[in-house]
């Protein structure tokens, strides 16, 4: 936590924006999250969520777990709010003001992929974290773009046929100034992340892998762990993408059997013999390539 | 003038001249004349050449504002009233599909008081594709909370736009400037363009409340409980009904500086009217030509022009119209299923009003086509001629 450097408060300690009595599952990912990228950006932060389960962890009238402002905009809009606001800022020369928004999966990878492609694309000055639990979870746990091959959902009761998208790679392709995965299993990780994005400008991107102990049907004491072995497993590996060219790993896992990973989550019960090596398979492909683009370096 | 102004533009030198342009020309020199902060917008025909226009003079460094070109019409609706909660001043622009692409967002941007002006050109709605004239798309959205001000001609539409700010900051209700595909987007008339003094001391600069306040946070739009919901919404239709007097009181002060006013509505020869027609729109210029040879001929016909459709004024239509026999309403739209959407609206107004008058609808000019003064005729001697109305409008061809 060294080079962490946060908002300090009176009594020396971190400031935290966010305070108890928030609305989240216990054992939530997104808690923590948002609890760490808040105290990292400090008070001077406008935050944009759209319906997902950050909506609710913030809080429902008259109560807000936040201590900043927040506007709770249309599904589909995290990237055209959050772009209405900076740009507003800029008209009145706030530059020190951080627009950062916040959602989920669905909100990114499915309804609301239009508007942060445009925002993208204009490169608008905001921090983008989208909270993947991997399905929506906010309406019950429907299958979303963003779940993996084979998972249970309410939607998929047999399992997902299709795989998940990567968004990393549609971030990367426009060349946005930063793009990075992080995962609650490593806190400084992401918390470093944020305050590198908060050091630059532009559109900024934050794929966090969130496990969400409902949805994933596993146990609420394992949120740490499941997210630790999400990397260790190579099923989410941490790296940054400059530019959307030069891609940095930032954690060379230990290389652990994906069935570590699945065997802690109730949603992969039903798996068999052949689709966990399906997974292994894939996962290792993945993990190759993203390999390939860190070797390139900088060019 | 500037070298990056496009050869194929018009110059906008002279500026305390009447110019001859565009009604699109018209809504862009409003926008620019306002000192609109914010523009987003998204190209959809016919309304593209506001934002063409604007997008010249931001190239020319003379917009003032900051321009966000969007990937959607929905986008656009979303980063207006974002911005517009961040307390700037805010425009966009849009037509037909692009205005049914954001009908959600016209109830975010209503249901958080957030005072975006849009110009809406009136175009047919598909299916069948079209490009022409047809209030439908505007009036569907007659439930989202929006001021809704119909103008007649070129010079209405830039006098409604600089009115818009005034009304819409001041009772924090967004309002919606609409003027019809072709006839007046883009036929010309000469307009005199107001002098920027002028519209300083009728428009002060933007004095929004600012939503998201780091020095003091607020959750703005949460959930609510139902009956937070409830109370919510009664804020909003009170808004809405004061808004009546303000739009009222503001056309007044437009009077005092600019020598020309509109009314909510407008009559014309209604006193001793035996049959009035009631118009919105460019068909209301025709109607002035129908009604003028209707009187020569030796008939009490009279007009009413209804400019402001929300709030709906429905006690002025009574008082206007308490002693009127027989109206007849003409309409550029329809709501499948039932009539013109006007004609139903004046109906509900003056269901049990003093007169009793026998209101016959009309569907004229749907889809574009060309509504005549001789069209007009037809539809006057059809009412004064008929003597129980129908259930349904009329459609003429
Ligand atoms: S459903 Fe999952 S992501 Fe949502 S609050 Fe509960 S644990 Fe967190």
């Amino acid at each position: 936590m060294d080079d962490i450097e946060v908002t300090p408060s009176s009594t020396g300690r971190p400031a935290e924006i966010m305070r108890s009595g928030h609305n989240a599952c216990p054992g939530c990912a997104q808690a923590i999250a948002m609890r760490l990228i808040l105290r990292t950006l400090g008070g001077r932060t406008i935050v944009v969520v759209v319906p997902a389960c950050a909506a609710i962890i913030a809080g429902q009238f008259p109560r807000t777990s936040l201590n900043v402002p927040v506007f709770l905009a249309a599904f589909e809009t995290a990237g055209a709010s959050a772009a209405g606001i900076s740009n507003a800022l800029k008209y009145k020369g706030q530059d020190d003001i951080i627009v950062l928004a916040l959602a989920g999966d669905g909100g990114t990878f499915d309804i609301g992929l239009q508007s942060l492609s445009g925002a993208a694309d204009r490169n608008e000055d905001f921090i983008y974290v989208c909270m993947d639990n991997e399905a929506y979870m906010n309406t019950g746990i429907q299958v979303s773009s963003a779940t993996p091959r084979y998972t249970w959902t309410g939607t998929t009761p047999t399992g997902n046929p299709r795989r998940k998208k990567q968004i990393m790679e549609i971030m990367a392709a426009h060349r946005i100034p930063y793009a990075a995965t992080a995962s609650i299993g490593f806190p400084e990780d992401l918390m470093r992340k944020v305050k590198r994005a908060k050091e630059m400008r532009g559109t900024r991107f934050i794929h966090l892998l969130s496990p969400c102990p409902t949805g994933w049907k596993m146990a609420e004491d394992l949120t740490a762990k499941i997210g630790t072995l999400a990397v260790e497993t190579n099923i989410f590996p941490l790296y940054e993408i400059e530019d959307g060219l030069f891609y940095r790993i930032n954690h060379y896992s230990r290389g652990l059997p994906v069935d570590d990973y699945l065997s802690l989550q109730g949603r992969y019960d039903h798996l068999t013999q052949k689709e966990i090596h399906d997974i292994q398979a894939e996962t290792d492909r993945t993990w190759k390539d993203l390999q390939a683009k860190a070797d390139r370096g900088k060019y | 003038m500037r070298g990056c102004m496009p050869a194929r533009r018009f110059s906008h030198e002279c500026r305390n001249m009447k110019k001859f342009i565009t009604g699109n020309d018209a809504v862009a020199e409003g926008v620019r004349l306002c000192r609109t902060q914010i523009v987003a917008a998204y190209p959809i025909t016919p309304q593209t050449p506001i934002y063409e226009k604007l997008s010249d003079w931001d190239a020319c460094g003379e917009l003032g504002g900051r321009m966000m070109r969007m990937e959607s019409e929905h986008s656009a609706m979303a980063a207006c009233l974002a911005a517009s909660l961040t307390a700037t001043r805010t425009f966009t622009a849009t037509s037909s599909q692009g205005l049914a692409l954001m009908h959600e967002m016209l109830h975010f941007a209503s249901g958080c008081r957030a005072p975006v002006v849009m110009a809406c050109v009136n175009r047919s709605l598909a299916i069948p594709w079209g490009f022409w004239s047809d209030q439908t798309d505007t009036l569907a959205q007659r439930d989202t909370g929006w001021i809704q001000i119909y103008s007649e001609n070129n010079q209405e539409i830039l006098d409604s736009v600089i009115q818009a700010y005034r009304i819409a900051e001041s009772v924090l209700l967004p309002c919606m400037v609409i003027l019809e595909a072709s006839f007046i987007s883009h036929f010309m008339e000469p307009v005199e363009i107001p002098e920027q003094d002028l519209v300083d001391k009728f428009l002060p600069p933007a004095n929004l409340p600012l939503r998201f306040d780091v020095e003091r946070p607020a959750f703005i739009a949460p959930v609510v409980n139902q009956t937070e919901y409830r109370d919510y919404r009664r804020l909003s239709q009170e808004a809405m009904e004061l808004s009546l007097n303000v739009i009222d009181g503001i056309d007044h002060e437009f009077d005092g500086i600019f020598d020309r006013k509109y009314g909510l509505i407008e009559t014309v020869d209604t006193e001793d009217a035996e049959l009035v027609i009631v118009t919105s729109g460019s068909i209301t210029s025709t109607a002035r030509v129908a009604q003028v040879r209707i009187r020569e001929k030796g008939f009490k016909i009279g007009l009413l022009k209804i400019r402001v459709f929300r709030p709906f004024p429905s006690e002025i239509l009574r008082e206007a119209l308490k002693h009127v026999g027989k109206i007849a309403v003409i309409d550029r739209n329809i709501s499948l299923g039932s009539e013109g959407i006007f004609c139903s609206e004046l109906k509900a107004a003056l269901c049990d009003g003093p007169a009793g008058s026998k209101i016959q609808g009309y569907l004229a000019g749907i889809g574009g086509t060309n509504v005549s003064p001789e069209l007009i005729e037809r539809i006057a001697f059809d009412a004064f001629n008929r003597e129980h109305p129908t259930v349904r409008s009329i459609w003429m061809t």
